[in-house]
């Protein structure tokens, strides 16, 4: 197929950025986002011009390195995948396509189509981990038996990737599934528990110096999440948070 | 130089014990004058870096990536062995070390894959502890599957995500002293040089990739945890931004780089549909355990196949190959990865693969959706279920087991993988080469170690399924620790590593040239122009089954193709901003030399063994054979040239295990 791009371009930080336009031919439907990327920016390169940059690395849809906002939407139109798992074959020949960066005062340009998420560290950073030490002196995993249901549901929440969609999405660059999702990881588990209210207390107080946005239950972070993480989860951060305010 | 392993005597079992009771301990007062820096921040370097914080050592910590959470180790699907023998089948420390070193085909050390061993079970009650949701079973209990080359139940999973559920484990404990201040974090940087004082790593040069700029960082240590090489091939299952170089660099340095050839191609990936393609997806080896690989028997139903006018459900039950199976009665489907990958090749180079490139063959579920579904019914209550309600009952256990990658796949290809089989082709994903290390997981540069795939010593000529994962933590969380303290006793009084020194000066200035010549050259072909060159001639040659005639040729392709690349390569932009073309640019002109030596050990390596299968050297019927006079590992000292390199040899003795004709018939 050919197609015609409409790619955010940005020199850095500073830089205003504006909308380029760009052509590619012959682009196969088997070809995932990402490769049709890599033939736009070869064909750029050998032209003398400066390659699209564009942040990607595992390329299997777990990293959660690669970011772009295709036609309004984050990740591109498919449901349920990351950029590097939306594949051509959901575009048709002769489409235009609108490709941006994510967009959230929190997540800054760095380059093109490349956003600074490390917001996201600094949330984790304030209380996404278990004080445990790393010496292997813990007791025996079999002693504390979890019920499969609440170690399934804690696996659901843990499945966050980080790639921010969600923050991208919402109209308010809420953070709430990202940081619900952790929480409610830690939640569900009987360890770290004696830490559970400062955890949560200190990640949502994190989350807003960064300069993310509330949840108005809108849900278009759960719809556009390549991993289906629930809205449940923000429900049960804000229970968390309530239980410690009391 | 001479090798010295620094294996500790004694007997096998109390080696790691004595061995931590004998060394010199660091005062927890002085290990906070003493700074470390941790290069790549995966399993192996994530886990290391959260450690030497906790025990009071300040560690600098360096990830290409904007976050640790995103290293490649996070990719890995199907799950980590431990010996904790929680199923009751027979499982032991011993059988463990032995089941690694036998699928390791007899080229691993001994005592390290023992360590390995002795501490994996702590790795799991770490890991719990750490709030990592292993799957459960009803009774709350931890729950193991199978894995390739094994025949007890010792692989502990979370999901088909389990790599990422242990590296969000790792990254956790390493967020917990960053907010102490412990670790300080440098994502985005890049370590380009390793700069040696008075013999011995004393810091590195890194280039911060967002704006260009050139660091210099001291340290009384380096750790050398940035990952395997695979992507010399272009085309792997690694990340796209893995590379060579932080080992690489240290190898130019003085470091012995051993047993480049050996690389691990794993049998269930999704085949390649075309020349555009910029890696290649693996499908967890777990699937093996529900999967029936299956080619046609007949030739005409093959093409009918191609053609699209037979569908292989419509294949009857004695017209089909199960290949597996027929050669390998014990094991089955469940052979180690080397065997398995062979095995698929040979069938399709007689003609059988069945997608249109004729590199592929089948992973079929429907026996398994039949067989999980009768129990079902029969859990359930439900009596004379019909034929699709039996079905759609397995298909549930099936999905509930492996259902991110059922979709992963169909994303992938289009087709539904529980309405048809899946089709799978083996594809480079592990490399068992890399840095020689000691006992104490220490190059031959003094002070400089590597850890996790970064280093050579656990898996021998192949990898087991769900050993490096194991390998990773096991030698950041609970090996290195101990190893590195007994040599840091020494630096207590050394105090802070000056940076301005003649050495730092050289190290910047050697780094800076080559940005300039890159950025300088103005060269007609693109940096991927000459990967793609060079991971053709990797896969053609050095790939799953290798001769003389191929790899003397390779040598020479190599070899050609890097002094091309130095004259013609074309990187567009700035040093001074952020540059992917530049950083890549870095990359290849390692990978360009690291592939001529790989070349050049495969050629020496007149034997087949494991991920190494030199046609010249296999049985009647095909299988690997190995040679005795080439139970050693290879050590590669630089000398310029690849073609320079001069080779030493450890010898590999086996000591508590008889070397036997590895068979899984």
């Amino acid at each position: 197929m050919n197609l015609t791009l409409k790619i955010w371009r940005q020199k850095d930080a500073n830089d205003k950025g504006k909308m380029v336009d760009y052509k590619v031919t012959d682009i196969s439907e088997h070809m995932s986002f990402l490769e049709m990327m890599d033939v736009l920016n070869e064909q750029l390169v050998n032209a003398g011009e400066q390659p699209v940059a564009f942040d990607h690395d595992c390329r299997e849809g777990i990293c959660g390195m690669c970011s772009m906002y295709i036609n309004g939407e984050a990740h591109g139109p498919d449901r349920g995948v990351t950029t590097c798992q939306l594949h051509m074959r959901m575009f048709k020949d002769g489409d235009t396509i609108t490709i941006e960066p994510w967009r959230a005062t929190a997540f800054p340009v760095i380059k093109d189509l490349v956003v600074d998420r490390s917001a996201f560290d600094r949330i984790q950073h304030a209380g996404g981990y278990i004080s445990v030490n790393t010496s292997g002196n813990t007791q025996d995993a079999n002693s504390i038996p979890i019920p499969k249901k609440d170690a399934d549901t804690a696996m659901d929440a843990a499945t966050c990737i980080g790639c921010g969609a969600c923050v991208a999405t919402c109209k308010n660059s809420s953070a709430m599934l990202f940081v619900g999702a952790k929480v409610s990881q830690y939640a569900l588990l009987p360890q770290g528990q004696v830490e559970a209210a400062d955890r949560v207390r200190n990640m949502v107080a994190q989350m807003d110096l960064e300069g993310f946005g509330n949840c108005t239950n809108t849900g278009a972070c759960e719809v556009e999440c390549p991993k289906g993480i629930s809205l449940d989860n923000i429900a049960r951060m804000n229970r968390e948070l309530m239980k410690a305010s009391i | 130089m001479a090798l010295d392993s620094k294996v500790p005597q004694g007997p096998l079992k109390d080696k790691w014990t004595t061995y931590k009771n004998q060394i010199n301990l660091v005062n927890p007062a002085n290990k906070r004058h003493i700074d470390v820096i941790v290069v790549g921040t995966g399993l192996a370097g994530g886990s290391a870096s959260a450690t030497l914080a906790e025990l009071g050592y300040n560690v600098k910590a360096f990830a290409y990536q904007d976050s640790p959470r995103r290293a490649h180790s996070i990719a890995a699907q199907g799950g980590i062995n431990a010996a904790k023998n929680y199923q009751g089948d027979g499982d032991s420390t011993y059988r463990l070390f032995y089941d690694t070193v036998k699928g390791g085909d007899y080229r691993s050390r001994e005592a390290n894959v023992y360590r390995l061993a002795e501490v994996s079970a702590n790795i799991i009650d770490q890991c719990v502890a750490q709030g990592v949701p292993f799957a459960r079973d009803y009774g709350g209990l931890l729950d193991n599957r199978s894995f390739g080359g094994v025949l007890v139940s010792r692989t502990f999973y979370a999901k088909g995500q389990t790599g990422q559920q242990l590296l969000l484990g790792a990254y956790s404990a390493m967020n917990r002293q960053i907010a102490r201040g412990k670790i300080e974090m440098f994502n985005r940087h890049e370590m380009l040089d390793v700069v040696i004082v008075d013999g011995k790593a004393r810091g590195i040069i890194a280039r911060n990739l967002v704006t260009g700029e050139i660091e210099r960082h001291s340290a009384h240590a380096v750790v050398i945890a940035s990952g395997g090489y695979g992507n010399v091939y272009f085309l792997s299952t690694n990340a796209m931004g893995s590379n060579v170089t932080a080992s690489w660099k240290v190898h130019k340095k003085g470091a012995y780089f051993a047993n480049p050839c050996y690389t691990q191609i794993h049998p269930t990936c999704i085949p390649r549909s075309g020349d555009y393609q910029s890696k290649l997806t693996l499908m967890s080896e777990s699937l093996r355990n529900d999967g029936r690989i299956w080619v046609p028997k007949h030739l005409k139903d093959v093409e009918a196949i191609r053609a699209g006018k037979l569908r292989p459900t419509e294949i009857k039950e004695e017209d089909r190959d199960y290949y597996l199976e027929r050669r390998y009665p014990a094991f089955g489907n469940l052979v180690p990865r080397d065997v398995a990958s062979r095995a698929a090749k040979e069938r399709c180079d007689a003609g059988y693969g069945v997608n249109a490139t004729g590199e592929a063959v089948y992973l079929d579920f429907a026996s398994s959706f039949m067989r999980y579904g009768k129990e079902q019914a029969k859990i359930q209550g439900i009596s004379n279920p019909s034929e699709a309600k039996i079905k759609e009952l397995g298909q549930e256990i099936v999905r509930a087991k492996y259902g991110n990658l059922f979709q992963m796949y169909e994303k992938i290809v289009d087709e539904n993988p529980y309405e048809t089989p899946m089709m799978i082709y083996p594809a480079v994903h592990y490399t068992m080469g890399g840095i020689w290390v000691d006992y104490n997981l220490m190059t031959t540069i003094p002070g400089c170690y590597a850890i996790g795939e970064a280093n050579f010593s656990d898996h021998g000529a192949n990898r087991l399924g769900a050993s490096a994962l194991m390998q990773g933590l096991a030698d950041g969380y609970f090996v290195l620790p101990y190893t590195i303290g007994d040599y840091l006793a020494d630096d207590i009084r050394t105090g802070k590593i000056p940076t301005d020194t003649p050495e730092f000066d050289a190290a910047e200035k050697e780094v800076t040239e080559r940005i300039e010549f890159f950025i300088n050259n103005k060269g007609k072909h693109s940096v991927d122009y000459y990967h793609k060159k060079l991971g053709k001639i990797m896969w053609d040659k050095c790939g799953m089954s290798r001769n003389e005639e191929g790899l003397k040729s390779a040598i020479e392709e190599i070899s050609e193709l890097r002094k091309d690349f130095w004259q013609n390569v074309n990187v567009p932009g700035s040093a001074t901003e952020y540059n992917e073309q530049l950083a890549k640019a870095g990359r290849v002109a390692d990978f360009l030399e690291l592939g001529e030596l790989f070349a050049k050990d495969a050629l020496v390596r007149e034997e087949s063994a494991g991920g190494h299968f030199r046609e010249e050297h296999q049985t009647e019927e095909g299988e690997a054979k190995r040679m005795k006079e080439f139970q050693f590992v290879s050590a590669w000292e630089y000398k310029g040239e690849p073609k320079d390199a001069v080779l030493h040899k450890e010898e590999l003795a086996y000591e508590n295990i008889e070397v036997k004709e590895r068979s899984y018939k």
